[in-house]
């Protein structure tokens, strides 16, 4: 995959909307049809565990094997055209300084956390907690059953051709961001991934700050 | 294939389920789930959930980081978001199954198929993928919500160096099976509609045998726990939650 670099026209000093996440928390926003949000990432190598729903009916929700096989390609970057579970158009990568995110590593779990590295892991922060708490103290009713494959935003899982699937070291570093255009009302439901036993994080978890612009008028278009 | 004789008297249940249908069971421990491409090229679009807490399923990417694995095959195992065992894979002649590739839609089948309805083809008309797991997953309470990423049994989605992903035909020749061990007594919902990357242009669902038999536990030798370091802790995991730690 020739790895595009596509920037953004777009100013922060414009945006109506500014927050950095903390290392390890969650983030629970909306984002309206035509805004624009960018996840920048601040320090380098941080996974942005990001889940997407539809701000007017959550069933429908972000799916990564319909977006993989629309797209054919496992890895998202501009051009990328994130896909609900009905098949419908959620967002679009309309820029992206990294060249790759990952759609199958999905988010960390004490209980994942239990089998991949030992039973006694158990205590350790992670995603899936992340999420389990900004949905319980949110007003949406949703909870577990909401919870289904993510996109890692800077992470990086390769797959070879025989099949095997492994954490790599980033390729993401300190400004590069990804930014997408919503083609719906979306809820955003991230974690800031808290993870410390694999490289996904560089061993070092640290914040990742949010914009949002309003939309343009005109469609932004990709190089 | 001897070994992939079963002791007739272990089979519980045998059926055909033609292509293009869909199935679904509570698979209780002590029981195994055969699934045999009778005819070849068939594919199987599979759920799991445990029967008892249905909000524990499936989950695709704890399975394949677990394993390091973008493809299932014997020695393999299926897990839930609880860090627990649903099915194991203690037989395969396949060798390759799909974790990556979902299933079809009804406007995808339409678009490579054309329509065909009810009204005018009766049962001859086209079903979806998804509309199959909604129906069967429905019987169950379970709807939209439930509807996670998928195995498709049989069928392969290879992927290059760049990412791109190829659907590889001639997977799995006519009487391949593989054997699903339940671990948990897990709810298998599965339909048998084409795979959404098969290049086939001509509507040729397969069918699929299921066979339901007896099976031992997993010995402490299994090839399943003992395929990476990490199943073995998934079998205890598992037994934890049975209260036989």
């Amino acid at each position: 995959m020739s790895t595009l670099n596509t920037t953004s026209p777009l100013d922060p000093a414009d945006a109506i909307y500014d927050y950095t996440i903390p290392a390890g928390e969650p983030w629970l926003h909306e984002i309206k049809q035509g805004q624009t949000l960018r996840i920048l990432d601040l320090e380098g190598n941080q996974a942005v565990d990001t889940l997407f729903y539809n701000a007017h009916d959550p069933a429908e929700r972000y799916s990564a094997q319909d977006t993989i096989q629309a797209q054919g390609s496992i890895y998202l970057t501009a051009g990328s055209k994130l896909l609900s579970t009905a098949g419908n158009l959620m967002l679009t990568i309309t820029a992206d300084t990294c060249g790759r995110h990952d759609t199958l590593g999905g988010a960390c779990a004490a209980e994942s956390n239990q089998v991949r590295y030992a039973l006694e892991k158990r205590p350790m922060h992670n995603c899936r907690d992340n999420y389990l708490l900004a949905l319980a103290e949110s007003d949406y009713d949703m909870g577990k059953r909401d919870l289904t494959s993510n996109i890692n935003f800077f992470m990086n899982v390769p797959v070879t051709p025989d099949g095997q699937l492994t954490f790599e070291d980033g390729i993401s570093e300190a400004g590069k961001y990804v930014e997408m255009r919503a083609e719906m009302d979306v809820i955003v439901l991230v974690s800031n991934c808290p993870q410390l036993n694999n490289p996904c994080n560089a061993y070092n978890p640290t914040p990742a700050r949010m914009l949002v612009w309003e939309a343009s008028g005109e469609a932004l278009t990709i190089a | 294939m001897d070994h992939g004789k079963l002791d007739l008297t272990d089979v519980v249940y045998d059926q055909l389920l033609p292509g293009a249908r869909n199935w679904s069971f509570i698979l209780r421990r002590g029981f195994a789930l055969r699934l045999t491409d009778t005819r070849g090229g068939g594919n199987c679009s599979t759920l799991f959930f445990n029967a008892q807490e249905k909000l524990e399923r499936y989950n695709m990417a704890d399975t394949l980081k677990a394993q390091h694995t973008a493809y299932l095959t014997k020695g393999h195992v299926c897990y839930s978001d609880m860090g627990r065992i649903l099915v194991s894979i203690p037989e395969d002649t396949c060798g390759w199954h799909d974790p990556i590739g979902g299933v079809s839609n009804a406007a995808a089948v339409r678009e490579r198929f054309g329509e065909k309805r009810y009204q005018e083809a009766r049962n001859a008309f086209y079903r979806d993928g998804r509309g199959l797991f909604l129906i069967e997953m429905g019987k169950w309470g379970l709807g939209r919500r439930d509807l996670v990423p998928n195995i498709n049994f049989f069928s392969k989605v290879a992927v290059t160096e760049g990412g791109e992903m190829t659907y590889v035909s001639d997977n799995s020749p006519a009487g391949s099976y593989v054997d699903l061990r339940a671990e948990l007594d897990t709810l298998v919902v599965l339909n048998t509609c084409p795979h959404p990357l098969d290049p086939a242009t001509e509507w040729n669902p397969k069918p699929i045998g299921l066979t339901i038999f007896r099976t031992p536990p997993a010995a402490e030798d299994d090839v399943c726990r003992i395929s990476c370091p990490e199943n073995g802790r998934g079998f205890e995991n598992t037994a934890i939650y049975h209260c036989q730690y």
